[in-house]
């Protein structure tokens, strides 16, 4: 059952063949056995998520359910959530109770989703491998020495540990793909704009799209179905009609013309991870794909700009955590001054101080056109390379991550390192598009994923390019040996 | 370009985040990597390039200028964080937040 798609999990509750809380109770029992280990959730309510599945059993009975109505989520702990803890992996908001839901949850209330828990993540998602969490590393299911990768870490581990049905994940530089990657499972980041921001605690709002983590591309169709849509709190959420995320699953690939990136396979990129994703083209050759080489020839600059314009918004974001109104305030201060600068000092974490400093540095006065300015027309050119590949290609492949999970403490202590990690993933977020990672193989034992890249609004394009390879494969449905 | 422990302490002062001698050092290897790293942007020529701030042409919306939330108030001010330098007390008073006294 754990194993089981959301399409037989909800056909088994309409069919009552099982009820949600029987389901959402196999995964508490399981979070129970496996969590200690992992570390995936940060914050669970038992009572709370069976109160729902019961409800969400009564809506069955009545008739009245949606495709995910009694199907156990796991949300990250980024998505505010009325009554939950929401603490964004930080010590600054280690006891915020949010008072109340983004716009994310309530689509999934609406649904009659049950909510299973919040799950670990980076601090205020900075990172790439979910050491930076105050409430400390998640273990990779596939091998415990190794990351899950970040910085939906908890989310990643939670899905390939079969601690949920599925989960949700937010990318501002690969968050969601790098950990689908290292994890082995799917995991999509839409087009900026198509999922809405409201009470999802913000980084580099420019930039943050919250995405579907599950275990196969049908399930993120369906995960789709429910996040998406136009939400007017939301100033930047893209008012565009409602889409069915599954129409296009069943849709035959050939004559698909896929873009091979040649940056995307130089140097940086672990022979055995491109031998991986190179496999999985030739599948996909097999299933009636055209393969045409194309550039980015910009892409190299995306990890550079990203690293002034993500710190720079953060920067003004995390302005907010001043200990006046809600967070953690110090102790003991003597002045106002001295509370602010001590509250924030004694509230983030390393990585994310050093990026507030890095931030602060490049807006500060007379730096504002040689950094931020640069870095936004530099921006422009790296998503006219996709403009300009988009006109010879459907969709563009290639690895999501430069290698597979690394060891826990490898990277910590050296930030450039850690950064290199979303060389593949990063200039889809400048760029806007949507992107995703798709289980492709394995290297020595870990998974690798395939990224796929689509033009702006071609989720169901993608979603189904990646059904199709699932139907020929079943990488997807592999899980960590021991955890069954 | 180079910084200096000084740069790191105005920068850190800006963002209103203390940092200790100690931390200034450590601070300062690991940020000129990060700058080092930025620092590529500048070979690049963007003469003539228009600075990009959202992947979507699109502007801001309007809306009919009316009460559309409730007043939460309360329920924003119940997670105030405690008073601090000893009180356990939540930092708020009739509405208002509070904090350490600014004008003698």
């Amino acid at each position: 059952m754990i194993n089981s798609s959301l399409q037989t999990l909800s056909q088994m509750l309409a069919d009552k063949q099982i009820s949600s809380v029987e389901l959402t109770q196999t995964f508490l029992d399981r979070i129970d056995a496996l969590n200690p280990e992992i570390n995936a959730y940060v914050a669970l309510d038992k009572e709370r998520s069976i109160a729902q599945a019961k409800a969400a059993d009564a809506r069955i009975a009545a008739g009245q359910a949606a495709p995910l109505t009694g199907i156990p989520i796991a949300q990250k702990d980024i998505f505010c959530a009325k009554g939950w803890p929401t603490t964004c992996g930080s010590k600054m908001l280690a006891h915020f109770v949010a008072p109340y839901d983004a716009h994310v949850i309530s689509q999934f209330d609406a649904a009659g989703a049950v909510n299973l828990g919040k799950t670990n993540m980076d601090e205020f998602a900075m990172g790439s491998s979910n050491e930076t969490s105050y409430f400390g590393g998640v273990k990779n299911p596939w091998d415990f020495t190794r990351v899950p990768g970040g910085s939906s870490g908890g989310s990643a581990a939670a899905v390939a540990a079969r601690l949920c049905a599925a989960a949700t994940g937010t990318d501002t530089g690969g968050s969601i793909r790098q950990p689908a990657s290292l994890c082995g499972f799917t995991g999509l980041k839409p087009t900026y704009g198509v999922v809405s921001r409201y009470g999802m605690i913000a980084f580099a709002s420019s930039l943050d799209q919250a995405g579907p983590m599950a275990k196969s591309a049908e399930d993120c169709a369906l995960m789709m179905n429910v996040m998406a849509g136009f939400d007017e709190r939301d100033s930047t959420s893209l008012n565009r009609k409602k889409e069915d995320y599954t129409r296009d699953l069943n849709k035959p690939l050939q004559g698909l013309k896929i873009g091979l990136p040649k940056e995307y396979f130089a140097e940086g990129l672990d022979i055995n991870v491109g031998k991986v994703v190179m496999d999985a083209v030739a599948e996909y050759k097999k299933l009636g794909a055209e393969i045409v080489e194309i550039s980015l020839p910009n892409n190299g600059l995306s990890i550079p700009v990203y690293y002034v314009l993500a710190p720079a918004e953060a920067s003004s974001n995390l302005s907010r955590y001043d200990g006046v109104r809600y967070g953690y305030r110090t102790p003991e201060y003597t002045d106002l001054m001295d509370m602010y600068c001590k509250t924030r000092a004694e509230g983030f974490g390393a990585e994310v101080k050093r990026r507030i400093l890095v931030g602060t540095y490049v807006l500060s006065a007379g730096y504002y056109d040689a950094y931020y300015l640069k870095a936004q027309k530099i921006r422009r050119l790296i998503a006219q390379d996709f403009v300009e590949a988009f006109k010879q290609c459907d969709v563009i492949m290639g690895p999501a991550a430069p290698s597979t999970a690394f060891k826990s403490g490898e990277k910590v202590d050296d930030p450039v390192a850690m950064y290199l990690e979303d060389l593949y993933t990063i200039a889809v977020n400048l760029a806007g598009l949507p992107g995703m990672s798709v289980p492709a193989g394995f290297s020595n034992g870990l998974p690798v994923g395939l990224q796929i890249i689509g033009n702006y609004f071609d989720e169901a394009r993608m979603l189904n390019v990646a059904h199709q390879y699932q139907q020929a494969t079943d990488w997807h449905l592999k899980m960590p040996e021991g955890l069954a | 370009m180079a910084l200096t422990t000084e740069d790191i302490k105005k920068i850190a002062h800006l963002a209103r985040i203390e940092v200790s001698d100690s931390d200034a050092t450590s601070t300062l290897t690991k940020l000129m990597g990060i700058l080092g790293l930025i620092e590529q942007m500048q070979a690049v020529d963007t003469t003539g390039i228009e600075p990009m701030s959202h992947s979507q042409d699109v502007v801001q919306r309007l809306r009919e200028d009316e009460v559309c939330k409730p007043n939460l108030r309360e329920a924003f001010q119940k997670i105030a964080p405690t008073l601090g330098n000893g009180s356990h007390e939540a930092a708020v008073d009739q509405g208002l937040y509070l904090v350490p006294k600014v004008i003698e």
